[in-house]
């Protein structure tokens, strides 16, 4: 969907922000590009709107390059989404959600069915919240109106730049939540822009670790953490907290097997580390696993531990 | 509190309707300040004309001269536009550094008396107050807002026009409102040089010692500067209230 080719960007003689960078974003995917502060995340973010121009290289977007279009109308076709919402201020929140759909001159009705619509599918009832202003939302709801307004064209693609950055880690949570339900429901390409690789194994189907305007390694979660591509990449995703991303990658339904086991049910829907520690917090070997208030079977600690070593986490290539 | 304001401000407004319509019933309360028999109002010309004409040219070069101060400020806050900046301040700070009375006495050989000079003092005047708040307001729109306009898809006069100058609107008129109160007062001054403002009441009572000449030409000048400022501030407050 996205394809990004041997893309540079350096401003004056200063080493180059993004070095010569290639990767691919497949359609309906999550790419969560992570590396420190300075790394040029948002730089190639950006590249990929327009908002900054390559100085080598290209995106091609669906297959077709960017600078076939001019930079506003290709921004009109891409969602965005910056870090501290970026509402207009002065709008409500009806005419922020609007604001693509009224620039591409779509119908009143239209514009108001979809406002609507968005309102709903973020849990905010249409008729309390279409009218107010921004500065009257708290915080995650100023985030969710963002990405609202980003998808209200419904473009194919939507970047995102730490996005969450500025909630609190409960709300935090649960928004990156329910943006991991809207993007599987819309089938939405993301590029999602992150500083911490928590929020990059929760969220991306693919992990892009950059350095130093540098791709290291693009890879699933799994496979970047079985196989880290350098040391930097090692550090980054491994450190004491590997074995429990790990587990925290697979459901448990991926893990069950026959048999019975005592106690309070696990739910198949459920991730393995959830499981694990389900399994340390009541001092059981095995849990049942129920889906829809159906047993289905049990998960032990045993095959647990296997999963969370770095062979078993992952199918070999 | 708030209905006293508005009650002295309605009086004041009522007063000053009826002063400029029937000066003659007004005549009781400045024949005190009048010696040796003195008319106690001043009949040159109807203070009415003076005082419509003391506003036209007051508007007339507040209007222009903010239209130019908005248009540099826009200009140079334009990515394109930016290197402009120094040449803007430059000028409008130059209108600011020349007193009104420098302008009228260097303008009247070239441009006569009356009002043109009076006009064009005023004009230069004006600038640097709108300058400057429509820069600071046009400047102060937050980076993630502008980032987020441009990210929309919007083109640069959708932003300007959507975004900025919105947000901007109620710094830009309270520098059109300073523009506006100097004007007022300054016109006074065109009368040296035979402009018909209220400046010419002042001066014929300066002339002639009649104190009830200079009082009611400052007091109408006055008058009109508490109204139009209250105006002012009333739809910077409305302005406001819409950004939320
Ligand atoms: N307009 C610019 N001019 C010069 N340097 C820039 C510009 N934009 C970004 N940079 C530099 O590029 C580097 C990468 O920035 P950025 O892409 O924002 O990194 P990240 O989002 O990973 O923190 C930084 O060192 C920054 O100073
Ligand atoms: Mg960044």
């Amino acid at each position: 969907m996205i394809r990004v080719e041997t893309l540079s960007k350096r401003y004056g003689e200063a080493p180059p922000v993004v070095d010569d960078l290639s990767m691919e974003v497949a359609a309906g995917e999550i790419c969560a590009v992570v590396g420190t502060s300075g790394s040029g995340k948002t730089t190639l973010l950006r590249m990929i709107n327009r908002l900054v121009e390559p100085s080598a290289g290209r995106v091609l977007i669906a297959g077709e390059d960017t600078r076939n279009l001019r930079g506003h109308e290709l921004r009109r076709r891409i969602g965005y989404v910056i870090q501290g919402h970026g509402l207009f201020p002065h709008w409500s929140v009806a005419d922020n959600i609007g604001t693509v759909p009224r620039l591409l001159r779509w119908k009143r009705a239209a514009i108001d069915a979809r406002v609507d619509e968005l309102l709903a599918l973020f849990g905010m009832e249409p008729a309390t919240y279409r009218d107010r202003r921004p500065a009257e939302l708290s915080g995650g709801q100023q985030q969710r109106v963002g990405v609202a307004r980003a998808l209200a064209a419904r473009p194919d693609v939507l970047l995102m730049d730490e996005p969450f950055g500025a909630l609190d880690p409960v709300i935090r949570g649960r928004a990156q939540d329910e943006l991991a339900a809207v993007q599987a429901r819309l089938g939405t390409t993301v590029v999602l822009v992150t500083h911490d690789m928590e929020e990059a194994v929760r969220l991306g189907h693919r992990i892009a670790v950059m350095d130093a305007g540098r791709l290291l390694q693009c890879a699933t979660p799994a496979e970047m953490m079985a196989r880290p591509a350098t040391p930097f990449v090692e550090a980054l995703v491994g450190g004491a907290e590997r074995p429990f991303r790990l587990l925290s990658l697979d459901r448990v339904e991926a893990a069950v097997e026959p048999g019975e086991a005592d106690g309070p049910p696990i739910d198949a829907g459920a991730n393995l580390r959830e499981a694990l520690s389900a399994c340390l917090w009541s001092g059981r070997d095995a849990l049942p696993v129920e889906r829809n208030g159906q047993r289905i079977g049990r998960v032990t600690l045993a095959a647990l531990r296997r999963r969370a070593a770095p062979e078993a986490g992952t199918p070999a290539p | 509190m708030r209905l006293l304001g508005a009650a002295w401000r309605i009086a004041l407004l009522l007063g000053l309707v009826a002063f400029l319509a029937r000066p003659s019933l007004f005549a009781p309360v400045f024949a005190p300040l009048t010696r040796f028999d003195a008319p106690p109002i001043y009949d040159g010309t109807s203070l009415l004309s003076l005082t419509l004409n003391h506003l036209a040219l007051t508007g007339a070069a507040t209007l222009c001269a903010s239209l130019l101060a908005l248009g540099l400020a826009i200009l140079v806050t334009r990515p394109a536009g930016a290197e402009f900046l120094p040449f803007s301040r430059a000028l409008a700070n130059a209108g600011q550094t020349f007193p009104p009375v420098a302008v009228l006495a260097l303008t009247v050989p070239l441009l006569g008396f009356g009002a043109a000079p009076t006009f064009l003092a005023l004009f230069l005047y004006g600038l640097l107050p709108v300058f400057e708040n429509a820069l600071a307001g046009l400047s102060g729109v937050s980076p993630g807002v502008s980032e987020a306009a441009r990210g929309s898809g919007m083109t640069g006069p959708q932003r300007l026009a959507l975004v900025e100058l919105p947000l901007a609107a109620p710094v830009i008129l309270s520098g059109i409102r300073l523009s506006a109160i100097v004007s007022l007062g300054t016109a006074t001054v065109g009368s040296t040089v035979a402009a018909k403002t209220l400046g010419e009441v002042v001066i014929a009572g300066l002339l002639s010692g009649n104190t009830a000449f200079v009082l009611q030409g400052g007091l109408i000048v006055a008058a009109l500067a508490i109204l139009i400022n209250d105006a002012f501030l009333w739809v910077e407050g409305r302005v406001r209230a819409r950004l939320g």
